[in-house]
């Protein structure tokens, strides 16, 4: 089986980050799981979009079992490795933790999940067999989140996959999207390694559905399919001045800075536009990779920000600004990016005459949104698709005969945790259908 | 300031805080740090015929992650030359002449005995404990608890000691018998004026799960030892009160086992104990100790208006009763705060799992409810509930008068018992 990347270059921007959460030092994990109290129908479980046992995989770290805590997090959460790195815990499971409501910390689920993981992938564990060969095939379009879960958990039930992605890359947004300090592209790489180690797992990179190969194709060679494409290109600001040299759109960007490598050199001023958590992502790691001035240019206030609290307020911590309340115009500049000219709003989102400002920016990340790319699958009669999202049911069944779907093409955009939920879900929802002889949807869809 | 003087059956000290004898003890220069840190008494490390030790000696008992939290160990008694610990012990006594000064003895001869004490006296003891209570090596040899396991063996020796001592004899009391009282009176009938209870219990530490060698590892292999620290607390608590409530004994007490601070001491006293003696805790953390536990005893004699430690001595005593006297007509039932209550339910898995299946999930709402016609009002909530006042046993009002057991057996038609609870139907 090819390798799912080509190796990657040793000067990558993304590599001058180190971790933002750092990893607990054995003792300090021991002492942390003591610390939890082995709830009942434990809240932080209820709070994880893949349901982890939560208490259960603490209790083992607790005890020395690392390995059993590894497998508990695996066994629901093939990528919990990326997970407890990349979670928002603090929105779910530490969130929901009981002693959030008691005058002590709550647990630190994801330094713990990070603790067992590491464990397992630096010890090598396996700890899962594909099943008996069933004969079905099932096609996966785009390799990320959302497709590696979904081919794992179709392997482990016997079903041949093939992964179809656009891209060189594996791992989707785990490899291009996720900021530095949380995880870096490499790491990203040995997790789609260790999950495409179940073996059975076709992987065709540079492949454009819809070009390369036809829907039809799919629906014809394959006993089914699973779409899990995400998003697409970064949304546009539709200002003059937009395609001059220094305006990017964020998550291109930021695809390049790990990937490769972005020229920050003479960069003294930084705009983002967004306030979103890619918008927060590209101000801290423009103030990370040393850029003096970072502001972000949001329409709402703060408190109307999509972007995580606590994100937002680390990136004060690391020296952040913002403009609340107002939306660029245009960008102004010869040749290169020296001015954005922005406006500000009333609280209906009307710009008020006469308030034109300017702010100095010798770089412009543009986080306002991705393209959604559900438009492809509207050749197919019957795949629903509404504001670009495909539309499925609580099984991921996207309402033609063997399809289904997952992940941030499903959602529109969401969390790592959501589309391996999401992409568990349908390969579990396929499966039934597969083994059930009936075309179309799980038998209570 | 409440008086903190104790008096333990003639053995005067400033503060009721005894090392007990074993390594803390082991030489004058340790004793010294002791009292000088505030320590009321020492047992001196018992002496006897110097003997070997082997390496390794101790093991610890890790529960959730509280290492020590028990404790054993397989060291015997001193290993130094006798002169040497006269010649401290003498040290010590003239430069502390305010503290109470014990020497732990253990002879086989009763000639050994006789030249023993007496030099223990010229040496300036206070007192002389007798240990009859070391479970392991000693015993083999007919000394320890090969001494204090038989009543008779325990008073004979009792006697040599009381005969030749000029100082007051207390006898150190082994755990390891199926009651302790017989053992106590035969101390008391050999004249001793005083017991101190408990000496470790008979014990395996732990397993080396790689190796297969029980601990603590003398190479490939162990032996068993004596418990002690903090996990033994409830045994120690259970004979010492045993031993108070006996009519016939009314000897003094020196509380022993899992005494970690002022409130543990203070439990033991109020279960009869005059003073208490500190060891393991000591080893895990050092004589500084002792500064907290004077503070806290203080500030817990003020509290409830005791003058002096003397008054509070016992004080627990008679409401430790036989089961039979307890009365079965009294109701309390498990009362949930929701405004304290954090949601972790583990009053719900510890009811259905481990006691009536009383506590339940609710819609809408972590906080679980109590089917009262179910709860028998057995405490296992509480215990688990992490919030300190959520859980509260509420005394249940109704018209049947008390009854014990022993009541209820002797005439049932006058004294009745509520109806049953938590049988589910």
């Amino acid at each position: 089986m090819p390798r799912p990347l080509p190796a990657l270059p040793e000067t990558r921007s993304e590599t001058a980050f180190g971790d933002f959460k750092l990893p607990l030092a054995p003792s300090e994990a021991v002492a942390e799981a003591n610390r939890c109290l082995f709830c009942h129908d434990a809240p932080c479980i209820a709070a994880c979009p893949t349901a982890i046992d939560i208490p259960q995989f603490i209790r083992k770290i607790a005890t020395g079992n690392l390995r059993g805590s590894a497998r508990t997090i695996l066994e629901s959460n093939i990528l919990g490795m990326t997970c407890a790195r990349v979670c928002p815990v603090e929105v779910l499971c530490v969130g929901a933790c009981v002693y959030n409501h008691l005058d002590q910390p709550p647990i630190a689920i994801g330094r713990l999940q990070r603790h067992a993981t590491d464990a397992a992938f630096d010890a090598g564990w396996s700890f899962f067999r594909p099943g008996p060969d069933s004969g079905f095939r099932v096609a996966l379009i785009g390799g990320g989140p959302a497709s590696l879960a979904a081919a794992h958990r179709l392997r482990r039930c016997g079903h041949a996959c093939t992964i179809l992605e656009a891209k060189g890359t594996l791992g989707g947004l785990n490899s291009t999207g996720i900021a530095p300090y949380k995880l870096r592209v490499d790491r990203s790489i040995e997790e789609v390694d260790w999950v495409l180690a179940i073996g059975g797992i076709e992987v065709r990179t540079g492949v454009r559905v819809g070009e390369d190969v036809s829907l039809a194709d799919l629906e014809r060679d394959f006993d089914a399919v699973f779409v899990g494409v995400g998003l697409g290109a970064d949304s546009r600001l539709g200002v003059p001045g937009e395609d001059l040299d220094g305006v990017h759109g964020a998550t291109a960007w930021i695809e390049q800075m790990k990937l490769g490598a972005v020229e920050l050199s003479g960069i003294a001023r930084a705009v983002v536009v967004g306030g979103g958590n890619t918008a927060i992502d590209g101000v801290r790691e423009l103030l990370g990779l040393g850029v003096p001035a970072v502001t972000m240019l949001y329409r709402g206030d703060r408190s109307r920000m999509s972007g995580y609290r606590h994100e937002w307020e680390a990136a004060l911590a690391e020296g952040a600004g913002a403009e609340w309340g107002a939306v660029p115009i245009a960008c102004e500049g010869c040749r290169r990016v020296e001015t954005i000219r922005c406006v500000r709003l009333d609280a209906s989102r009307n710009a008020i005459p006469g308030s034109d400002f300017e702010l100095d920016a010798d770089l412009v990340l543009v986080a306002i949104g991705q393209s959604r790319l559900g438009a492809m699958l509207a050749a197919m009669d019957g795949l629903r698709v509404e504001g670009g999202r495909i539309a499925v049911d609580p099984h991921g069944f996207a309402g033609r005969g063997k399809w289904f779907a997952g992940g941030d093409c499903v959602n529109g955009g969401r969390e790592v945790v959501n589309a391996v939920a999401e992409g568990d879900r349908a390969a579990q929802a396929i499966d039934a259908m597969l083994r059930g002889g009936a075309k179309g949807g799980s038998s209570d869809a | 300031m409440p008086d903190l003087s104790t008096d333990t059956g003639g053995i005067r000290s400033p503060n009721p805080f005894w090392l007990a004898s074993a390594p803390p003890t082991n030489s004058g220069l340790q004793v010294q740090r002791a009292f000088e840190a505030g320590w009321g008494g020492a047992v001196w490390k018992t002496l006897g015929t110097p003997i070997r030790n082997v390496s390794s000696r101790f093991g610890g008992h890790t529960i959730g992650g509280v290492r020590g939290a028990g404790f054993n160990n397989i060291e015997l008694i001193t290993d130094r030359p006798l002169e040497a610990n006269y010649r401290e012990i003498a040290e010590t006594t003239r430069l502390f002449p305010d503290r109470a000064m014990i020497v732990s003895l253990m002879f086989e001869t009763r000639e050994e005995w006789r030249e023993h004490i007496a030099r223990s006296i010229d040496a300036g003891a206070d007192g002389l404990e007798l240990n009859f209570g070391c479970p392991h090596g000693m015993c083999e040899r007919g000394m320890g608890s090969a001494v204090g396991q038989e009543p008779a063996v325990n008073e004979r020796i009792t006697s040599w000691a009381v005969e030749f001592s000029t100082v007051p004899v207390i006898v150190k009391l082994t755990p390891n018998v199926s009651d302790i009282v017989p053992h106590g009176l035969a101390a008391k009938r050999g004249g001793a004026r005083g017991v101190s209870l408990i000496n470790t219990i008979k014990s395996l530490i732990g397993v080396d799960i790689d190796r297969f060698v029980p601990e603590p590892r003398v190479g490939g292999a162990s032996t068993n030892g004596g418990y002690c620290g903090a996990a033994v607390k409830p045994i120690a608590l259970h004979m010492v009160a045993a031993l108070a409530r006996e009519q016939s004994f009314g000897l003094p007490i020196s509380g022993i086992g899992g005494v970690t601070n002022w409130r543990d001491a203070v439990e033991f006293m109020l279960l009869g104990a005059s003073s208490v003696q500190v060891c393991t805790e000591v080893m895990l953390r050092g004589y500084g100790i002792v500064e907290d536990m004077i503070d806290g005893l203080e500030a817990y004699l003020a509290t409830h208006g005791f003058a002096s430690v003397s008054e509070m001595i016992g004080k627990a005593v008679p409401n430790f009763r036989e089961w039979g006297e307890l009365d079965l007509n009294h109701e309390t039932i498990a009362k949930i705060d929701p405004a304290k209550c954090i949601g972790c339910q583990r009053c719900v898995a510890a009811c259905h799992d481990g006691a009536h299946q009383c506590i339940h999930p609710q819609e809408g709402t972590r906080v679980p409810r109590v089917d009262e016609d179910e709860c028998v009002g057995c405490n296992l909530c509480q215990i688990v509930c992490p919030v300190t006042e959520c859980i509260s046993m509420e005394r249940v009002e109704h018209a049947v008068p008390p009854a014990s057991w022993n009541e209820h057996v002797a005439d049932p038609s006058t004294h009745p018992l509520r109806p049953k609870k938590g049988s589910h139907g």
